[in-house]
């Protein structure tokens, strides 16, 4: 029998090992490349979203640090490489990238040891004051930093001094590809080494890793420098193949849709990053191009299932599924069934109500927006505001009503107590 | 009156109209929070929302300004009950990060919404004669709506903070954000009591929206750009504190006005500083507990 030391130090390095599931997101990378020889503009594109995107996850995922600043430090790589190749004719990409990731890291280091003594809301809104403070003190700089308008038409040396950069974005996509290869398995170092353990147990439970005696401030901040580095490596990456940079990588949307990716992939997860990121990219690219409001109209309806039906993101619903089909009931699938007949009474008559509800207010809106197609078949406020307000209770009802055939085919999330 | 005097005086006026929107709108975020630490992203939602209420009754309908105002922060405050029923109240023993995916889709879903009715042009509502042009206070003329917020702010303020401090509800509640588990044990019954202060703030987050249309403009953005500063005025008031959210609101409405005319290119540079210095220093912000 081993002791208990041994017996984790045996987990740890078995969860080390590569197993060859891991190969399948690389080599659909490198058939992406294939399938896709031109759409590999949007495919680097996606590619630097995913290392964002795993940047965060070290913080967030592993750490729990919960930030919404996040494109501060992208923003920071983006531009130490656009003002080095602009002012100082630093024009090299593979030293600039390195240069934006240190400048982002010590940027991150800094921003880090004042902020991470703190936790919940507080936390929150100082991620978000420090990335609007860089916005903006680039704005009031815009001599230096090209304000809203940007720094277009960067020139940057051909890669390792032989390979040019191609219209197609052929030589970018496997640039690019090559990092993210580099720093996945920096990232997935840390995951599994004892540094990483820590971050999870400072996820998992503060108190108990003070009282254990980890030094839980430093820890952070190392953490959040090396995610900080990461993410300006992402950043330096995004001006080095667009060319071009303005102030809106610091936007507050730039953070939020970084953090969607993590979520809806699955945060805490080595691979979320690369799922989320892919889906998410083209996803937006789809269906932006069809109608942006749409886009987001959809993007919100995701997150808020995702928050209250799958909250583990796209792969914790795989891990379920798979567990559901061998018959065992873990995860989101097991808990407690609707009992009551009555239950299903009280949630169809509450949903037909916040139906009619949603219904009413469509069709008082309505009546501002000149043209209309309801116009021509129901005129005046009070019959238009009738129509909509039975269709939506019918329509709530309906969706309702399947959720229940579904929830008492299966099983539900257990109700709140 | 010498010129310094002046711009001093107009900076005052104009800081504290822009405090006292701050201040009802950020009042109700500030006392759910306090009360189940539940992090509503989706606040400037209720205020855009109330917003658009307001131009679709005045514009459409006839409505008087006055009477869209109420109307629109009492059918806010009954639509954020079936929300709160709905989705929040799964949400309250989650974390933080849930919560805050929650309600940012929450907000892209309203601003699609607003987006698909309303189209991104800002806008504007028409005001009864009696809020265009100037008053007269005796040594300046002030523009009479900011005049008009103003009083509306104080009057806020007077009744909650009769509400609060002199009855039993407002009793309650300030023991339920003091110490929710040992209310509860008293017979507090702190889920019903926070069901209806979400209706109070929600309703005063869409009373600020309906009002600050004539200050800003309202596109469907508003539920973001605004967010940002009401999650200020609260982390930096302190949660739950009705002292702290108004002091943080003219603390922010006013150094943002004077920041603003004396270099405006800073933009919005002055209130992020405040904000961190606030937090830095004093983490729980101006009034909020340790």
């Amino acid at each position: 029998m081993l002791d208990a030391r041994e017996r984790g130090a045996n987990y740890l390095v078995r969860r080390h090992y590569f197993c060859w599931p891991e190969a399948l997101p690389w080599l659909i990378a490198i058939a992406c490349f294939f399938v896709f020889p031109n759409r590999m503009t949007f495919g680097g594109q996606v590619l630097i979203m995913i290392m964002f995107a795993l940047s965060l996850d070290l913080i967030l995922g592993y750490a729990g640090i919960v930030t919404l600043g996040h494109a501060a430090f992208f923003g920071v790589g983006a531009y130490t490489v656009a003002l080095a190749s602009l002012r100082l004719g630093w024009s090299e990409p593979i030293s600039g990238i390195v240069v934006g990731g240190i400048v982002a890291g010590l940027a991150g280091a800094v921003v880090g040891w004042f902020i991470l003594r703190y936790r919940g809301l507080t936390l929150l809104m100082l991620t978000i004051a420090f990335a609007a403070m860089l916005q903006e003190s680039g704005n009031l700089r815009s001599d230096i930093t090209g304000g809203y308008d940007g720094l277009p038409g960067l020139v940057f040396d051909p890669l390792l001094g032989t390979f040019q950069y191609d219209l197609y974005g052929h030589t970018n996509y496997w640039y690019v590809l090559t990092v993210l290869a580099v720093i996945f398995y920096f990232v997935r170092r840390i995951v599994y080494s004892p540094f990483g353990q820590a971050l999870t147990g400072i996820r998992e439970n503060v108190r108990r890793m003070h009282a254990i005696g980890s030094p839980v401030h430093r820890r952070l901040v190392t953490v959040y420098a090396i995610s900080a580095a990461i993410a300006g490596v992402a950043g330096a990456l995004f001006t080095q193949t667009n060319a071009y940079v303005t102030l809106a990588v610091f936007d507050f949307d730039n953070s939020a849709k970084v953090m969607v990716m993590l979520i809806l992939g699955g945060a805490g997860r080595l691979y979320g990053p690369f799922l989320g990121a892919a889906v998410y990219m083209i996803l937006e690219d789809y269906f932006s191009k069809l109608s942006p409001t749409f886009w987001q109209l959809g993007i919100g309806l995701l997150l808020v299932l995702a928050v209250l039906f799958a909250r583990r993101g796209l792969l914790g619903l795989a891990e379920d599924a798979r567990s559901l089909l061998a018959g065992s009931e873990r995860g989101s699938f097991a808990s407690r069934r609707l009992v009551w007949k009555r239950d299903y009474w009280n949630a169809l008559g509450s949903s037909a109500f916040d139906g009619a509800v949603i219904g009413f207010l469509a069709g008082f809106a309505v009546n501002l927006k000149e043209a209309d197609l309801m116009t021509s078949y129901v005129t005046g406020m009070p019959g238009r505001a009738i129509i909509f307000t039975i269709g939506g209770a019918a329509i709530g009802a309906m969706i309702n009503a399947v959720a229940l055939l579904i929830a008492s085919r299966t099983a539900v999330e257990e109700p709140p107590s | 009156m010498p010129h310094f005097a002046i711009v001093a005086v107009s900076i005052l006026f104009d800081g504290l109209a822009y405090a006292m929107f701050l201040f009802i709108t950020s009042v109700g975020l500030s006392v759910t929070m306090g009360l189940m630490g539940f992090v509503n992203l989706a606040h400037g939602a209720f205020a855009m929302a109330g917003g658009y209420v307001v131009v679709s009754l005045t514009r459409s309908y006839g409505v008087g300004f006055v009477p869209s105002l109420i109307f629109a922060s009492v059918i806010i405050g009954l639509i954020s009950v079936r929300l709160e029923r709905r989705l929040y109240r799964r949400l309250y023993k989650s974390t933080d990060l849930e919560q805050v995916l929650l309600t940012i889709g929450l907000v892209f879903i309203a601003i699609a919404t607003a987006t698909y009715f309303y189209g991104p042009i800002p806008k504007s509502v028409p005001l009864p004669d009696w809020l265009e042009g100037d008053v007269n206070l005796g040594f300046r003329a002030f523009p009479s709506y900011r005049a008009f917020l103003i009083a509306i702010g104080v009057g806020l303020i007077a009744v909650l903070w009769y509400a609060f401090e002199r009855t039993n509800i407002g009793a309650k509640i300030r023991a339920a954000v003091d110490n929710r588990r040992m209310a509860e044990s008293v017979g507090i019954n702190v889920d019903r009591l926070f069901t209806l202060t979400f209706a109070v703030g929600s309703g005063l987050a869409a009373l600020g929206g309906g009002l600050a249309i004539q200050l800003f403009g309202l596109t469907p953005s508003f539920a973001v750009l605004y967010l940002v500063l009401f999650l200020i005025v609260v982390a930096v008031g302190g949660l739950g504190s009705l002292k702290g959210t108004l002091l943080a609101a003219l603390v922010i409405g006013i150094i943002d006005t004077g920041g603003k005319y004396a270099f405006p290119v800073a933009g919005n540079l002055f209130i992020y500083a405040i904000t961190a210095i606030v937090l830095l220093y004093k983490p729980t912000g101006f009034f909020g507990r340790e």
